[in-house]
């Protein structure tokens, strides 16, 4: 018994065998860069802006990423904030680390976690989302969160470019967040929590690496949260113009 | 060079041991002006381009390469026929040429004709790593001329070769600036009418595929010799002469159409390989092939050698004239191609049935062309001018109408109804592929012994490239037997063109001439096509095949093939391990 045993055990010895013998004729391994995942590393900033707003508030606001990694797997930082320059504190600032991978042709799943850091309640959050191009040219980044109080939430955000020349381009934006539940404590209401929406015009000045811009852009919150706002005396909407520059290196 | 020379008359003194040139090349960091901008960058003996080298078939080189670089280096002999310890390839031929130190090559010289060589290591080569390689016959050329000259193109970026990489990593259109516009939209809407227009980008938007993606890389300076088009590289000669241009395309990313307003070109060389005379007013140069013509100035005057590329984003210039300084008019750019339907078609997924305004595009299903199949092939790169202007498409939806080469051109290489298919710009004859025949084929006409399919596939949002869906991290060598004829099917089911390249050994090309199909190191495959290469598979070792769009080999298009079997002596050569990483 023991001796078939040993048999099969050499049969498929020599099998695994084989390969190796016929593929002698390999005198080098290629381990050269060329058969590694290509690594690629870069950060963007599709806004980098003064706002102005029609109840003369001042803002600085950035929305970007820095990302590392390979066709199969990348690491990516995001980074979000809106700093009133009056008050000196940061009314939005929120900060995701997110591992992302392919799932179809144009679109990957992210993972992570998100931390928002502004003046008042801090927030953790952990993140599922979808990013990638819909058709029609939509670039659409779609994201769940929960909060460590165990509030849900998603979030939505569509951008389409149009093309005036191959320079000038005017980029509308839509992001919307939508919650499932009430989280008094940092203002959010359920259902339909805030609306931003932008048009900006730039101009490809360097490359694709810096493109200063004008734009307008409106935010509004809804519902509960609407109510929330106007109970801590802030208005539920405003109106921006808005002068920066998109950045990528 | 001077060892080059002595050699050189050593061995007409002394034929009875045969030729044996010894040559030095140095790898350094060098200054490259296009008259545009200033690079720093890489080149031989300190220049880039570096030198032309100048061997005599029959003759045994060897060469010593010293790298003065504080990285790898390699030099690939592209189009040679050689041992494969030879063919400079690191990880696949030999480990590479370490900082400081000084590697020798030596190798006989089996063949004649117009090469070039190049590093095989990183982004050297679009960074400037390239030279010219012009080797004399034994014989006689079956064509006779009175002065020759090497012309040789390249893509000067401002950006270096790993910064244009990331960039196109990070956004795949961040080197195209010639995107379809409003104003386009516009002036499609005028041309096609307002639906026509609408359902067009409606179909495209839904692929998420654009039609103005013929050229990845643009923003580059064309070199001609090093020379941008302001510092006008020029050759001379005297009228009536007749002149032998070797064309070499060392662009990294780069298609050219060349023309020389004023002159018949006569194509008697590709590749390397004599083809019989085919006269042309222009030719499509794929990246790293050769075309050698033969020009016949009969004026005391300036011509104008102007190379376009294929996206029509850029130009090299050069002048052919009488004496220095002399100049020629320089032509304008024509507009851009755009991508058609029938250029699609060989997108797996792609369902015509799905898209708007398609009616009428009963070619679409015909963009797989089947050229062994093809038996008269007289009308290929006919430009019949006679309907020229002729507006009356009934798939004018598809883009065709304002963007389609007037008299819509065909060429059995380009999809039916492809937008890509070049026009003279003088309305004359352009080159295909078809044209080309072998003077004197290599091998006897055999059948093939297996068919191995190879389809090009790739992701332009995500900016990967592959062979059967695999990047070459992923992907088994290619195994082939010595002694078998292998027939390659290329299907091109991206939207780009790829020259595909296999190192070792020869592709004859099938134009459906049989024992003449043209013999080539370097077959481009157009988009929406299928081509076949047949190839002897007589050089045992391991031999790189790669597209040589050099960011498209370095995101994944390329595989090693091994040749198993062979001469006893080819085998089992201990080459030692592979080389540190950090380079390709």
């Amino acid at each position: 018994m023991s001796r078939g045993i040993s048999l099969i055990a050499l049969v498929v010895l020599g099998w695994g065998l084989m390969p190796t013998v016929t593929s002698a004729q390999e005198q080098i391994e290629d381990t050269t860069a060329r058969k590694m995942p290509l690594k690629v590393w870069g950060a963007q900033f599709e806004e980098f802006e003064y706002r102005y707003s029609d109840d003369d508030e001042e803002l600085g606001v950035w929305n970007g990423d820095v990302f590392y990694g390979t066709d199969e797997l990348k690491v990516r930082w995001l980074t979000k904030g809106e700093y009133a320059i009056d008050e000196q504190a940061y009314e939005q600032l929120e900060n995701q680390l997110v591992g992302q991978m392919p799932i179809s042709d144009f679109f990957d799943a992210k993972a992570g976690v998100r931390f928002d850091t502004p003046e008042g309640p801090d927030r953790t959050y952990a993140v599922v989302g979808i990013t990638g191009l819909a058709p029609q040219w939509f670039e659409i980044d779609a994201n769940l969160y929960v909060s460590e109080e165990g509030d849900s939430s998603a979030e939505l955000d569509a951008e389409y470019e149009l093309l005036l020349t191959n320079r000038l381009i005017l980029a509308a934006a839509v992001d919307a967040t939508v919650a499932f539940s009430e989280d008094r404590e940092i203002g959010v209401g359920k259902g339909l929590v805030s609306t931003e929406t932008g048009l900006r015009l730039s101009y490809d000045l360097v490359d694709r690496s810096f493109s200063p811009y004008i734009g307008v852009v409106h935010e509004r919150k809804y519902g509960d949260s609407e109510d929330f706002a106007r109970a801590e005396g802030d208005g539920a909407e405003s109106w921006y113009a808005v002068l920066g520059a998109r950045l990528s290196f | 060079m001077k060892t080059a020379f002595l050699a050189g008359a050593l061995s007409l003194l002394l034929p009875v041991i045969g030729l044996a040139g010894e040559y030095n090349l140095t790898v350094d960091r060098v200054e490259i002006d296009t008259g545009d901008f200033v690079k720093t960058g890489i080149g031989y003996n300190g220049k880039s381009p570096g030198p032309v080298l100048h061997f005599k078939e029959g003759e045994k080189v060897s060469i010593n390469v010293t790298n003065n670089l504080d990285e790898m280096t390699s030099i690939h002999w592209h189009g040679l026929i050689l041992p494969f310890e030879q063919d400079g390839v690191p990880g696949i031929s030999f480990p590479g040429i370490k900082p400081g130190q000084t590697f020798t090559y030596n190798f006989p010289i089996t063949q004649s004709g117009t090469y070039w060589f190049h590093s095989h290591s990183g982004f050297q080569e679009p960074d400037g790593a390239y030279g010219a390689i012009v080797i004399e016959p034994e014989g006689r050329d079956p064509f006779r001329y009175d002065r020759e000259y090497v012309v040789q193109l390249t893509d000067k970026h401002p950006h270096s070769g790993d910064r244009i990489m990331r960039n196109l990593k990070m956004m795949p259109d961040y080197y195209n600036r010639e995107q379809q516009t409003v104003g386009e939209f516009f002036s499609d809407v005028s041309d096609q009418g307002f639906m026509n227009t609408v359902k067009d980008r409606l179909a495209w938007g839904g692929m998420r595929m654009m039609k103005a993606d013929v050229e990845d890389l643009q923003g580059f300076t064309g070199l001609i010799n090093g020379k941008g088009p302001d510092q006008n590289w020029t050759g001379l000669f005297q009228s009536g002469e007749r002149i032998r241009l070797r064309f070499i395309n060392s662009s990294a990313m780069t298609y050219f159409d060349v023309r020389i307003p004023g002159l018949d070109m006569t194509v008697v060389q590709a590749d390397g390989n004599n083809v019989q005379p085919v006269t042309v007013d222009e030719f499509r140069i794929g990246v790293a092939e050769t075309y050698d013509v033969i020009v016949r100035p009969k004026d005391e005057k300036a011509y104008t050698i102007f190379a376009e590329s294929m996206g029509r984003s850029g130009y090299a210039r050069a002048t052919l004239a009488p004496k220095e300084g002399m100049e020629a008019p320089v032509p304008g750019l024509r507009k851009p191609a755009r991508l058609t339907m029938a250029d699609m078609s060989g997108m797996h997924g792609m369902d015509h049935g799905d898209m708007g305004g398609m009616e009428g595009m009963d070619h679409s299903k015909m963009g797989k062309m089947d050229h062994s199949e093809m038996k008269s092939m007289g009308h290929a790169g006919m430009s019949d001018m006679d309907h020229s202007g002729v507006k009356a498409m009934d798939h004018s939806a598809m883009g065709h109408g304002s963007e389609m080469p007037a008299g819509g051109a065909s060429d059995p290489f380009y999809a039916e109804g492809s937008g890509l298919v070049p026009t003279a710009a003088n309305g004359g004859k352009f080159l295909s592929y078809a044209d080309l025949k072998a003077q004197n084929p290599l091998y006897e006409e055999r059948e093939a012994t297996r068919e191995i399919e190879l389809r090009l596939t790739g992701n332009m949002e995500r900016y990967t490239w592959s062979i059967n869906g695999v990047k070459y991290e992923d992907a088994d060598p290619i195994r082939l037997q010595y002694g078998e004829r292998v027939r390659f099917k290329f299907v091109n089911e991206t939207m780009m063109t790829h020259p595909m390249h296999l190192h070792g050994m020869w592709s004859m090309l099938d134009v459906g001439a049989g024992q003449l199909n043209p013999v080539k190191h370097t077959i481009s495959v157009q988009p929406g096509t299928t081509v076949y290469m047949e190839t002897e598979v007589d050089e045992p070792g391991q031999w790189a095949f790669h597209c040589h769009l050099s960011y498209h080999a370095a995101a994944g298009m390329f595989r090693k093939v091994i040749v198993e079997g062979g001469p006893e002596s080819a085998q089992a050569v201990e080459a030692g391990t592979g080389s540190t990483g950090g380079e390709a």
